[in-house]
C-alpha cells in the first residue's frame, strides 16, 4: 500500500490517510476484503503518531469503507450496503458541489467540466466494473 | 500529579541579566508524544535540563513523575531515557564498554533489547567510539536512551544535523515508543513537519515565553487562513476580532484567525465584508504567526 504523507500542506495527516486509501479503494488497487496494515505497522512506515492513523481507520470505518474484524486486523469493507453507499453519496456530493464553486470562480461551463471530468486521467487507471 | 508525567507551574530562569525562561507553565500527559518547538535559543534545552533535573527551579516548580528531579535524582533519572542535543560520549571507549557502564545506572537495563538495537542499527559493538561517524554516535546514544524501556523519553533536538536515514530511524524509535504500551515522548524540534507528524501535544515556546500549548489537532483545527473583500479600499488592515496577523491591499485582506469558526462570518458581515478564500494552516504557517504577533 503506497501512501505518501505531505507535512505542511495544511490538511490534516489523517485526512490525508483517508483520502489515500480511498483513492486506492476507488482505483481498485485495494480490493474489498484486503486486509490494511496495523496502525503499527503503518505509524511505524510513514513515521506519523500511531493515535493519527487509529484516527484515519476509525473514520474510515464510520465511512464504511473498511470494517474490523474481531481479533484479526482492519480490512476493505464490501462496499454492497445501502446505507454506505448512501453516506458515499453524501461524501462524492460534497466533493461535486466543491469541484463545480472552483469551475465556476474560474470561469468554466458545466459542459467544459463535465468533459474535463470524462477526460481525466485516473479513468485510464481504473479497471471496468464488469 | 494525576496523569500528568511533567508539572511545571511558573517556571523563570535567570542565566545572569539573560532571563531564559519567563514563567513557564507547561504539563506533559502520561502516553503520547509531546512536542516541544521553537527557534534557537527559545529555551528548550534549559527547560528540558529542569525536568532532568540539571538546573534548579529558582522561581516556580517542576515535578517529573510526582517528585522533585533535584532532590530526587536517582528515582527520576532511572525512569527517563535522555538523549542530549549534542550527543556527548566518551570517545576512547568501545561501544559495548559504553553499554555496559551505562547499564549499572538503570535497573530495569534489557540486555536483550541492546543485541536487537545494536543489529536494527548496524553498530559494531568492538568499535571506539571515536572512530563513528556523526550518524552512528547517535545510534549509539538513542540505543543508550531506550535500553532501559524508560517510561519517559527525552529527546533534545534529535534529528538536527543527521542524514534522512538516521533521522528516520529516530524517528521510528518515537513512534515504536508510544506504540508500545503507552510510553510517553517528549522531543524538543525546530523541524516543524516532524512535529507535525508525531507529536500529540505541542508547545511553542518563544523568548523563553510558552505562547501556545494544546494538542496538535485542536491547534490546528483553532486557525483558519481567511480572505475577506471589503466594499471599500483600506490602507491599512481592518481590524478584525481573533485576528493574529493580517496582510493584504486595497479591497482585499487575509488574516490569520484563530477561534471558531462561525463567529467570523458575523464579524466580517459587521464590517461589510465577504470572505471569499479560506484555508487550513499547517503547523509551520502557525508557528510564524505566531512568533510575528509576539
Amino acid at each position: 500500500m503506497q501512501i505518501h504523507i505531505q507535512s505542511q500542506s495544511g490538511v490534516p495527516i489523517y485526512q490525508q490517510v483517508m483520502q489515500q486509501i480511498k483513492y486506492l479503494v476507488a482505483s481498485g488497487r485495494l480490493k474489498p476484503g484486503e486486509e490494511l496494515p496495523s496502525i503499527r505497522v503503518l505509524a511505524e512506515q510513514l513515521l506519523v503518531n500511531p493515535n493519527t492513523i487509529a484516527r484515519a481507520y476509525r473514520e474510515l470505518e464510520t465511512a464504511g469503507v473498511v470494517e474490523k474484524r474481531r481479533t484479526s486486523g482492519t480490512y476493505i469493507a464490501d462496499i454492497g450496503s445501502p446505507l454506505a453507499r448512501k453516506e458515499r453519496l453524501k461524501l462524492l456530493k460534497q466533493q461535486i458541489d466543491g469541484l463545480l464553486v472552483e469551475a465556476f470562480q474560474m470561469g468554466f461551463e458545466l459542459d467544459e467540466v463535465l468533459k474535463l471530468v470524462q477526460q481525466s486521467d485516473i479513468l485510464s487507471e481504473t479497471p471496468k466494473k464488469g | 500529579m494525576g496523569d500528568y508525567i511533567v508539572d511545571i507551574k511558573n517556571l523563570s530562569r535567570n542565566f545572569g541579566s539573560n532571563q531564559v525562561l519567563k514563567d513557564v507553565t507547561l504539563r506533559v500527559p502520561r502516553g503520547g508524544v509531546f512536542g516541544l518547538i521553537g527557534s534557537n535559543g527559545a529555551g528548550k534545552t534549559t527547560l528540558i535540563k529542569h525536568i532532568l533535573g540539571s538546573h534548579y527551579a529558582q522561581t516556580g516548580s517542576v515535578n517529573v513523575f510526582g517528585m522533585d528531579p533535584v532532590r530526587e535524582p536517582v528515582k527520576v533519572l532511572g525512569r527517563i531515557g535522555y538523549m542530549s542535543e549534542n550527543r556527548d560520549t566518551p570517545g576512547w571507549m568501545r561501544v559495548q564498554e559504553l553499554i555496559d557502564f551505562t547499564s549499572t545506572f538503570y535497573p530495569s537495563w534489557d540486555s536483550g533489547y541492546v543485541k536487537e538495537l545494536l543489529e536494527l542499527f548496524e553498530l559494531d559493538s568492538k568499535q571506539r567510539i571515536r572512530n563513528l561517524s556523526r550518524g552512528q554516535t547517535a545510534r549509539v546514544c538513542l540505543l543508550l536512551a531506550l535500553a532501559h524501556r524508560p517510561e519517559l523519553l527525552v529527546l533534545d533536538e534529535p534529528s538536527s544535523g543527521l542524514d534522512p536515514v538516521i533521522r528516520r530511524d529516530i524517528l521510528a524509535a518515537i513512534v515504536r515508543t508510544t506504540a508500545d504500551d503507552g510510553r510517553t515522548v517528549l522531543f524538543s524540534s525546530h523541524l516543524l513537519d516532524e512535529v507535525e507528524r508525531l507529536a500529540d501535544r505541542i508547545a511553542i515556546l518563544h523568548q523563553g515565553r510558552v505562547l501556545l500549548e494544546d494538542s496538535l489537532e485542536s491547534i490546528l483545527d483553532s486557525f483558519h487562513r481567511i480572505t475577506l473583500r471589503f466594499d471599500q479600499s483600506y490602507s491599512v488592515a481592518p481590524s478584525f476580532d481573533g485576528a493574529i496577523d493580517s496582510r493584504g491591499l486595497g479591497y482585499e485582506w487575509t488574516y490569520v484567525v484563530r477561534g471558531d469558526r462561525n463567529r467570523f462570518d458575523q464579524t466580517a458581515e459587521r464590517l461589510h465584508a465577504e470572505i471569499v478564500g479560506e484555508s487550513p494552516l499547517s503547523l509551520d504557517d502557525i508557528f510564524v504567526s505566531n512568533i510575528h504577533r509576539s
